[in-house]
């Protein structure tokens, strides 16, 4: 069957079965599925935790980026699952012991301060907010490629699709849909690397497969690449270092905390039923994002050496001629993200590191981990389920974001301070008026990203990091935090990073608005925009103490509050999500 | 408060931090230690096609916080029985 065809089909039918099971879901009664029952069960909550997690940043882009920044790109492995084990040690169990609704609900409370509240949701908004740029890249680039049309033209489809997912939704929210879409999107990310893995090496597993020799031959797979590349000119692959060892440390930091700051995911872990559920929910999360996130180092390697091999192929000692070039590059050429100049007119394709010689002008990160299947030659099926995998991945993170904007909005802001009497009508209202301008702010400047997919998720976990996750930590470890210490600490946080990331990216990521080009001469410490969060966090904490020690003390319930959540007996229910 | 006294309680947190302490100084090593500030000593180990310091920083780091979510869900779920604070009632 044509691949067009089929890609409509497994991608028509995945959807089907998400809308199936929200149906199903809700003809029964929905308490059942989250609270009646006594909750999810930890490994269910793990899973959708999981698929509501891993976004188009970690199925389209990660893969690709770490193809071409080699072992720079470890940044992404460890920073986005190191931070779960921040979380599940030092904020689930006891944000689910206090057991309210939201974070910036928690926030409220612990530092008995309305204002403290605002400033959370405005920091959750802003992140959030640069969060659904980064999936909407990723949104663009899966439908340009699938319905052949330009990346323009396919993030406008996109910001339709998730704009009807979104609202008609209140589907993602349904934890077995979730289950439904991890298990989609698993599959499609595993089964094409297992096929490659052991086209290339013999072994199935990618994990190990990364670690062997090429097939019929002894030589490793990982020193084939760094000999490959570095022919070419590029750095090679497995020493490549991102900027520098303080640059990739504090990346890897602002990752990780902001992973663990990031509001949707942790009000996952108000849905179990208790809090030892909550540590264990965090355990089971991590393995199923972990087979994703162990597997991507591997088709990153493959993919880039099967790309090389492909263009210069290195038996025939010949460049591909523009001419016989494969379908996959034609139609990666109709969208506009992969482009070839002959520059040297002999109707060849160089691709080179030099820009003089290199004649693959435009290849976009973010479309290498949906090409690769078509690169290797894998059967039309397992292109076709990546398609599914890699828009199961980008709209159910980009709905669930845009559901925590939204009542983020309408409930925290709206309900919670400026309009306590306002309607449930009026206040479903507002919450679609702030989803579709959220889509239309995001969507607009998804049209000229600040970064590929995962570096724009990248700076929204840095805005994170340094905003929500210090005031978490410091309410439940510190008694003595005041509400002025983290009202003044989230503004200082948030406010270094984003002066920082503006004066590189651009005023509101408009790149002709930044003030200082975004190079590494211009960079602090030659730490990049992206990786600024860990160090506006640092700001957080010492802002936070300096003001809590010169003004007076938080009331005693206050302090009661913070000895009540560290002990997990006499949970209340588990909330509906 | 369900302990039996403030010292209990007092004692139950001490114990819950030095855990925490324990399996954030491991967190640290596998991925900061090993993954990133030492990876140039390491990759002078081979590990099959591996360089050992390249394979922390994209695959062990990874095992290894899976294991140390688990192991602390354990370790704490064992202390709150010791305590008797457990929610399991």
């Amino acid at each position: 069957m044509e691949l067009q065809t089929l890609t409509y089909i497994v991608v028509g039918f995945t959807f089907a079965i998400y809308i199936g099971i929200a149906i199903w879901a809700r003809a029964g009664s929905t308490k059942d599925f989250y609270v009646a029952g006594g909750g999810v069960h930890p490994v269910a909550n793990g899973m959708a935790t999981a698929a509501d997690w891993m976004s188009a940043a970690s199925f389209i882009s990660m893969a690709g980026l770490i193809a071409y920044m080699g072992y720079g790109g470890s940044v992404f492995l460890m920073g986005w699952t190191g931070g779960f084990v921040l979380l599940a040690m030092f904020l689930a169990p006891y944000l689910r012991k206090y057991g309210k609704f939201t974070v910036p609900e928690f926030i409220g409370d612990r530092f008995y301060s309305r204002t403290a509240r605002i400033v959370a949701v405005v920091c959750l908004i802003i992140c959030s907010v640069t969060y659904v740029i980064g999936q909407m890249k990723g949104v663009g680039v899966a439908f340009s490629r699938f319905l052949e049309v330009s990346y323009e033209v396919g993030l406008l489809v996109g910001m339709a699709i998730v704009f009807v997912y979104a609202v008609v939704g209140g589907m993602k929210g349904i934890t077995y849909t979730q289950i439904a879409q991890y298990c989609v999107l698993i599959l499609a990310y595993t089964i094409p690397a297992f096929f490659i893995s052991f086209n290339l090496t013999g072994n199935p597993l990618p994990q190990l497969g990364l670690g062997s020799t090429i097939s019929g031959t002894d030589v490793y797979l990982l020193d084939r690449l760094d000999q490959v590349i570095t022919e070419l000119g590029f750095a090679d692959y497995t020493n490549n270092v991102r900027g520098s060892t303080l640059n990739m440390f504090v990346y890897t930091l602002s990752l990780m905390i902001g992973t663990a700051g990031l509001p949707h995911v942790i009000i996952r872990f108000f849905t179990v039923p208790k809090v030892k559920d909550a540590r264990t929910s965090a355990g089971w999360a991590l393995v199923f994002i972990a087979i994703l996130y162990t597997t991507a180092p591997a088709v990153a390697a493959m993919a880039r050496l099967n790309l090389h091999n492909t263009i210069a192929p290195p038996s025939a000692e010949q460049n591909l001629a523009y001419e016989e070039r494969p379908q996959w590059f034609k139609n990666w050429e109709k969208t506009g993200l992969l482009e070839f100049e002959d520059k040297n007119g002999d109707g060849r394709i160089q691709y080179t590191a030099s820009a003089e010689t290199n004649e693959m002008v435009k290849v976009d990160r973010d479309i290498m981990v949906l090409a690769n299947p078509e690169i290797a030659k894998l059967p039309n099926w397992v292109i076709a389920l990546v398609a599914a995998g890699g828009l199961a991945a980008a709209l159910s993170t980009a709905a669930g974001l845009l559901l925590a904007i939204a009542s983020a909005i309408s409930h925290d802001l709206l309900k919670g301070v400026l309009m306590p009497d306002i309607s449930e009508k009026a206040e479903l209202r507002a919450s679609r008026i702030a989803m579709a301008g959220a889509i239309g702010f995001a969507g607009y400047l998804g049209f000229n990203p600040p970064d590929f997919a995962a570096g724009t998720v990248a700076l929204a976990f840095g805005l994170a990091a340094s905003s929500i996750f210090p005031v978490l930590m410091m309410g439940i470890f510190n008694r003595r935090i005041n509400k002025e210490g983290a009202i003044a600490g989230m503004i200082a946080g948030i406010g270094v990073t984003l002066f920082y990331v503006f004066q590189h990216k651009g005023i509101m990521f408009v790149a002709s608005t930044a003030f200082l080009g975004d190079m590494p001469a211009n960079w602090f410490f030659g730490i990049e925009p992206n990786a600024f969060g860990a160090v506006g966090a640092v700001v957080n904490f010492a802002v936070a103490f300096a003001v809590s020690a010169v003004t007076k003390a938080p009331p005693a319930e206050v302090q009661e509050l913070v000895e009540h959540i560290r002990v997990p007996v006499g949970v209340s229910a588990a909330q509906d999500h | 408060m369900a302990f039996q006294s403030k010292e209990m309680a007092k004692a139950y947190w001490r114990e819950n931090l030095t855990l925490m302490l324990w399996l954030s100084v491991i967190w640290f090593i596998v991925s900061y230690g090993c993954g990133i500030l030492f990876v140039e000593q390491l990759n002078a180990i081979k590990l099959g096609g591996f360089k050992l310091g390249f394979w922390f920083a994209q695959q062990g780091s990874i095992y290894t916080f899976v294991a140390l979510t688990f192991i602390y869900a354990k370790k704490m779920g064992d202390l709150d029985r010791k305590y008797g604070v457990d929610d399991d009632a």
